[in-house]
């Protein structure tokens, strides 16, 4: 290749990083936070942003109709700071709606897009992938602004118990259950840091960090799919995009996250 | 005609840095599916950056760059508002073209 690419310079910072993994844990961790911050200029995840932004306003599906008029809980079309207020309660659906299923929902009711083209879907592929755009912008609107669900409606509060159930119910293969890793602090598994779920883990941490885009994979991961790959991970079943299951688990972290500031979308690795 | 490239350029002294994120598969042509099938190459080849229409930056990539590759270089000479247009080129013969004004 003709061009200096940045492969090199990486290369480098692991050896460094591999080569301090014998001596003090902090070397190694210094190493990883350098090549993250690396990594920071130029997150792919600022490509599904603008596609995102794109699906946004572009009129699609039966009713060729645009989002626009999509109330995310702040009133039709406001985008700026929804973000940090779900999930909540929607008095249209009489649910509690995290930020998916609720662009599921206006997907449905503005554009026609029938629920199951997203539900059924593979991540990244067809629908599946419009409301990870999607996704990704809705919440890089609100980037930097404090988490502040509402706790105002019974079905609000009564999500946060079923979530705070679910986050210590242990079961599944390995009788795991979410507090397995995400009950204690300064835990990790190999070289990834695991947040403490049960209150708020800091600025631009766990809840306050998906939709996020992972480099490993090259793909652009939101919460839903976050808590499907905890499950799976936990060797249970995976659950249905959407399910009231990980809704309450959103509705328990980002409860438990207020004051929290959003870093979305950001960079893993 | 690929998806948009994200373009900042920002000009200091007599020198811009540009950055540049392509959003591209960028599959090697080495790797291989569930069913043991090759997944066939396709990546981006060439990549040219003009600076007011004079080219200033060329590139021939192979199967070794990732995919949404990110490219960062200096042109010298540049200042607030230059225009500066990339333009990638992959293995299929698609191509995509954006542009952004130097800041």
């Amino acid at each position: 290749m003709r061009m200096k690419h940045s492969v090199a310079a990486v290369a480098a910072l692991a050896l460094l990083g591999s080569a301090g993994a014998a001596l003090a844990q902090k070397t190694s961790i210094e190493a990883i936070e350098e090549y993250r911050e690396m990594l920071q200029d130029g997150n792919p995840a600022d490509l599904f942003e603008m596609k995102g932004e794109e699906l946004w306003t572009k009129a699609r599906g039966p009713k060729n109709a645009s989002l626009d008029k999509c109330d995310l809980g702040k009133g039709p079309g406001v985008v700026k700071g929804a973000f940090v207020e779900l999930p909540r309660y929607f008095a249209d659906t009489g649910k509690v709606q995290d930020l998916e299923s609720r662009l599921v929902t206006c997907m449905s009711t503005l554009q026609g897009i029938q629920p199951d083209e997203v539900i059924k879907a593979s991540w990244g592929k067809g629908e599946r992938a419009n409301t990870t755009a999607l996704a990704t912008w809705v919440a890089s609107q609100s980037k930097g602004m404090a988490f502040n669900l509402p706790q105002s409606h019974t079905q609000e509060r009564t999500m946060y118990e079923v979530g705070k159930r679910l986050f210590f119910k242990r079961g599944g293969a390995h009788d795991f259950a979410c507090a397995s890793c995400h009950g204690e602090d300064g835990k990790r598994i190999r070289l990834q840091d695991l947040p403490r779920l049960t209150g708020n883990p800091g600025d631009g941490i766990g809840f306050a960090a998906w939709p996020a885009y992972r480099v490993s994979s090259g793909q652009m991961w939101t919460m839903q799919h976050r808590l499907n790959d905890c499950y799976r991970q936990q060797r249970f079943p995976e659950p249905d995009f959407i399910s009231d299951a990980t809704i309450a688990l959103g509705v328990y972290m980002g409860v438990n996250a207020k004051g929290a500031k959003s870093a979305v979308p950001t960079i893993k690795r | 005609m690929g998806d948009p490239m994200r373009i900042r350029a920002q000009a200091k002294d007599d020198k811009a840095t540009v950055r540049v994120l392509m959003s591209h598969e960028m599959e090697s042509g080495q790797r291989k599916d569930a069913s043991g099938n090759i997944v066939p190459a396709w990546h981006i080849q060439d990549v040219k950056a003009s600076l007011n229409g004079k080219e200033v930056f060329s590139c021939e990539w192979g199967p070794a760059v990732s995919k949404n590759p990110f490219l960062q270089f200096v042109v010298k000479g540049a200042k607030a508002g230059d225009k500066l247009s990339v333009t990638w080129t992959d293995n299929k013969g698609d191509t995509r073209t954006d542009e952004a004004t130097v800041s």
